[in-house]
């Protein structure tokens, strides 16, 4: 039996139960009495703040009175109506930056109306029933392909699929879902919820889903635009960016996102193997999401290393507190060097920074961390090889979603605006689908 | 600490807090509770006549009405006077007052509308040694199909008659209980005067059907998937109450007739006020049947800091302040000008006074940029609609406008002398001011 303070990367530091405890779900389901207590500090306001907030407008007020009046499943579709993934985002959402950031009750006590967990509760009461609340509208006879079953391309394909159209979605994995199935932190999406959610929406029919298909690998975006009506771009970002560091290529250096795609598919998290000490290196959502879950599986030490200041951390207030609690220690202004070690890593070398007028700067200064494992979270990047305009690594879209070529349209992380979120994803996905509807309809 | 001690028709009390005749007060076990916990006074659960006791429904007596987190804002209940036999009642009535000397106890009676029903009860409770009679003429179910409670409530010559056998057979102070259940309080009030009674107590409960079962269309509470329409009480029918009692309080035939305020009272500053509009007293059942016996402990306290505040060493000082202040709407002044102000600084920004005047009054507050809402003084009328909608207290006041400035909505210029409808060149029936 290994334990935290086994050297080495190795598997079963903690047993069954510890493992099942640290990986449930990071706020468990309120149930209704919870629900209804915490539905009735919603002041109804007007004009809601924290809709404007919410990037796919949901009712939030209005859902939250159908809660508090006995409706959960009416609230659920009017979640459901802005945002067919409300079940995904509402477990997801970094609402402190969002909709509950908003909230007035968090001007006035600080303590925002929880939106998140009812926001779950609406939609989670309604799939335990099976219901899925949508029906097709008449066939148009329109065919549109749509390029990545993440949640950008799962939006879009049911909302054209409500209009009426029918969609073929080609994935390059074997399973649907994107970052929902390989990417979100595990405690976030317990109980197989991703691939669950896909099932649900594809309830509305009118989709199929093509996995192992990719464009760049067999399938090219010209065919598919002489194929079909129209063509929507959800690939998300496949690849990741490369550290300036030397020795970068020894053992126990790796993706934040392969190791999070691995664990959340490990069904025997025992199974799987975590150093001793563990560096994560990158101050994203990816970067607390590979530290806390580094921790939870029985890592002693697990360090986030951050190249700037505390304010500048793209992981929001709430997750890098969420990373302290669980013993995660997260130190900033650092950037890395060089990877010691005789072929694995044994230690990172930093260099201290400091912001200055002409940006970071390293300040001559460096440091040591010991090492057996290293995840880079530096940020993910678009890859494709079609002829699409690019701006700022990303695919540009002008209106809702409409790329440089005509008849396709592009949203989600791959596409320049809004930022990387589950949420965001979805409005643009939905978004395209009205604009793809509109067009193909002749009315725009 | 001010002292609380209440005199209420010689009656004394160490506080004006006493339980109303319900369950609270139906037997012994309750009524030693409640005076351990502080309570001023009981009036004991209502007596009816010898003979095979009262038979109450076995399902459920109770239908609520909920706020904001389940907060019981009014019951209603369909539960009829004592169910134990009249002796086990006297019995015990008598051994609690033995030993809570310095607590009020007041029989509550009703009986047939007979004078022998009347003498015959009389003595037994007189021999309880407890300090006086409630006469319940309120009840608005099940006795009153009987011909009692609210059925004599509701007949002012009942009324009369009642109490004056009552004054007849019995030495101590009678109070005439009063049903809710009627057009005018001020007639059954009178005729509880003329009858001799000593006080009246008021209101009784408040004929209701709180909800409906949507499966099974039953009112609520339902008995085997039928419902009868039950009593309401609690802070919901405060304001019904407080009216009630003032209206007896300043109308010339009544007033100064004691007054035993009931009706939601739950803090002290439901007391207060009551006590305030003339009542002498008041007595309390849903409050402490939501939350037990212990909140008189808040009640106590509060009222007696706020009198120290005041400076009031006894509650004779404060009780009827407020009754020359209540008036009918005609001699209200109409120069008297206000404009709602928002308090920037309090602003939460959920718009709720926005949308409450945009949409339902006079679209006087304007939404600006950065949700900044600010009131639009040409257009407010000071209908106070968003002071009351407004979650934050204190956030939006009504500001009296200074005689001699010029209100934006009418262009006039503000007066400085009272004048009401009675005066005003509008009003028909007008004398044109000299
Ligand atoms: C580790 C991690 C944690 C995150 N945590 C959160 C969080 O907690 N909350 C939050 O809101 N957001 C979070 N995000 C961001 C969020 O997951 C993304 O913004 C969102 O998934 C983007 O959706 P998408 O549909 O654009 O892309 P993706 O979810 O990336 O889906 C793209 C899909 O396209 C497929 N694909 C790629 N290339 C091709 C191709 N050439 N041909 C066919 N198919 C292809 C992929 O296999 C994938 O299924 C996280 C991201 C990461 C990496
Ligand atoms: C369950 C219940 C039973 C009651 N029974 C009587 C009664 O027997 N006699 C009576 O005079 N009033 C009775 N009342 C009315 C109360 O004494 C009181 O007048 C009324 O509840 C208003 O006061 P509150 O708002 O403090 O509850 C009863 C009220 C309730 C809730
Ligand atoms: S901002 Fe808060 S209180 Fe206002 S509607 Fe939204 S959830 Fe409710």
């Amino acid at each position: 039996m290994n334990s935290p303070t086994t050297s080495g990367i190795v598997a079963g530091r903690l047993n069954e139960q510890q493992l099942a405890d640290n990986f449930s779900d990071l706020h468990a389901p309120l149930d209704p009495h919870e629900a209804s207590v915490a539905a009735d500090r919603c002041y109804f306001c007007h004009d809601a703040p924290c809709v404007t907030a919410c990037p796919t407008d949901i009712d939030i007020p209005l859902f939250i009175r159908q809660i508090a009046t006995g409706q959960p499943e009416g609230a659920a579709k009017t979640i459901l109506s802005q945002n067919i993934l409300g079940g995904m985002c509402a477990r997801v959402c970094p609402t402190e930056t969002l909709c509950e950031q908003a909230c007035v009750r968090e001007e006035a006590e600080g303590k925002p109306v929880i939106i998140g967990q009812l926001q779950r509760f609406a939609t989670d009461t309604l799939m335990a029933q099976g219901i899925h609340p949508f029906a097709r509208e008449g066939n148009t006879g329109k065919r549109v392909a749509v390029v990545g079953a993440g949640p950008s391309g799962l939006a879009c394909a049911h909302r054209l699929a409500m209009r009426g159209h029918d969609v073929v979605i080609y994935e390059a994995s074997t399973k649907a879902g994107g970052l929902n199935e390989f990417g979100i932190a595990a405690y976030k999406s317990t109980d197989d919820f991703a691939a669950k959610e896909v099932d649900w929406l594809l309830k509305i029919g009118g989709i199929t889903i093509e996995t192992g298909k990719a464009l760049g690998q067999g399938l090219n975006l010209s065919d598919l635009t002489s194929e079909f009506d129209a063509v929507f771009l959800s690939i998300g970002l496949g690849g990741v960016n490369d550290l300036a560091a030397s020795g970068a290529d020894k053992i126990g250096v790796t993706d934040a996102v392969d190791f999070i795609s691995l664990l959340r598919q490990t069904d025997d998290l025992k199974t799987l193997p975590i150093g001793r000490n563990v560096v994560v290196i990158g101050g994203g959502m990816t970067a607390v999401d590979a530290a806390v879950q580094s921790k939870l599986l029985g890592a002693e030490n697990v360090t986030i290393a951050y190249r700037r200041g505390r304010d500048r951390m793209a992981a929001s207030e709430f997750e890098q507190d969420l990373a302290t609690s669980k013993g995660v220690r997260i130190l900033y202004n650092l950037q890395p060097v060089a990877f010691h070690g005789n072929g694995s890593v044994v230690e990172v070398e930093f260099e201290y920074t400091a912001d200055t007028p002409t940006g970071l700067q390293g300040t001559g200064e460096t440091m040591r961390i010991p090492a057996d494992q290293v995840f880079k979270a530096i940020g993910q990047t678009l890859e494709t090889s079609e002829q699409l305009k690019i701006e700022r690594g990303k695919i540009a879209v002008t209106g809702a979603g409409r790329t440089s070529v005509g008849g396709v349209w592009a949203g989600g992380d791959c596409a320049l605006g809004g930022e990387d979120l589950t949420v965001t994803a979805v409005a643009e996905g939905r978004d395209a689908a009205e604009d793809i509807h509109q067009t193909l309809m002749g009315k725009a | 600490m001010a002292d609380l001690t209440t005199n209420f028709l010689g009656i004394t009390s160490p506080n004006p807090f006493w339980l109303a005749s319900a369950p609270p007060t139906d037997k012994e076990y309750n009524v030693r509770r409640a005076f351990e916990a502080g309570w001023g006074g009981v009036v004991w659960k209502t007596l009816g006549s010898e003979g095979p006791p009262i038979v109450n429904v076995n399902g459920p007596r109770y239908g609520a009405i909920y706020g904001a987190d389940r907060r019981l804002l009014g019951l209603n209940n369909i539960e009829l006077i004592t169910d134990r036999p009249l002796e086990t009642n006297l019995e015990e009535m008598a051994r609690v007052k033995a030993d809570y000397p310095d607590r009020a106890l007041i029989a509550s009676i009703m009986v047939p509308c007979e004078e022998e029903a009347w003498k015959a009860i009389l003595p037994r409770v007189e021999e309880t040694n407890a300090d006086g009679i409630e006469l319940n003429f309120g009840c608005p179910h099940g006795m009153s199909e009987r011909g009692m409670g609210a059925a004599v409530g509701q007949v002012p010559e009942y009324i009369e008659m009642v109490t004056r056998w009552c004054k007849k057979y019995y030495d101590r102070p009678v109070i005439v209980k009063l049903t809710p259940n009627i057009t005018d309080v001020r007639y059954p009030a009178r005729a509880a005067k003329n009858g001799g009674a000593d006080a009246v107590s008021l209101i009784n409960t408040i004929s209701s059907i709180t909800s409906v079962n949507l499966d099974n269309f039953s009112p609520e509470p339902s008995i085997d998937g039928k419902g009868s329409h039950g009593g309401y009480c609690g802070p919901a029918v405060k304001p019904i109450a407080m009216n009630m009692v003032a209206e007896i309080a300043r109308d010339p035939e009544t007033h100064g007739l004691p007054i035993s305020g009931i009706g939601g009272v739950t803090t002290w500053r439901d007391a207060a006020e009551f006590m305030s509009l003339g009542a002498g007293n008041v007595q309390v059942c849903t409050a402490a049947m939501t939350y037990g016996f212990k909140i008189v402990q808040e009640m106590i306290t509060g009222l007696s800091e706020w009198m120290d505040k005041k400076g009031y060493t006894s509650t004779s000082d404060f009780i009827g302040q407020a009754v020359p202040n209540v008036t009918d709407w005609q001699y209200l002044n109409l120069n008297y000008i206000a404009k709602a102000k928002i308090d920037q600084d309090a602003c939460i920004k959920c718009g709720r006074c926005y949308i409450a005047c945009e949409d339902t009054s006079h679209q006087a507050i304007w939404m600006k940029e950065g949700r900044v809402f600010e009131v639009n003084d040409a257009e407010c009328v000071a209908c106070n609609l968003c002071v009351d909608v407004c979650p934050i207290e204190g956030c939006i006041t009504m500001e009296r406008m200074p005689a001699g400035a010029t209100d934006p909505r009418t262009g006039q210029t503000v007066q400085d002398e009272y004048a009401n409808w009675t005066m005003h060149p509008n009003n028909p029936s007008s004398q044109a001011a000299e």
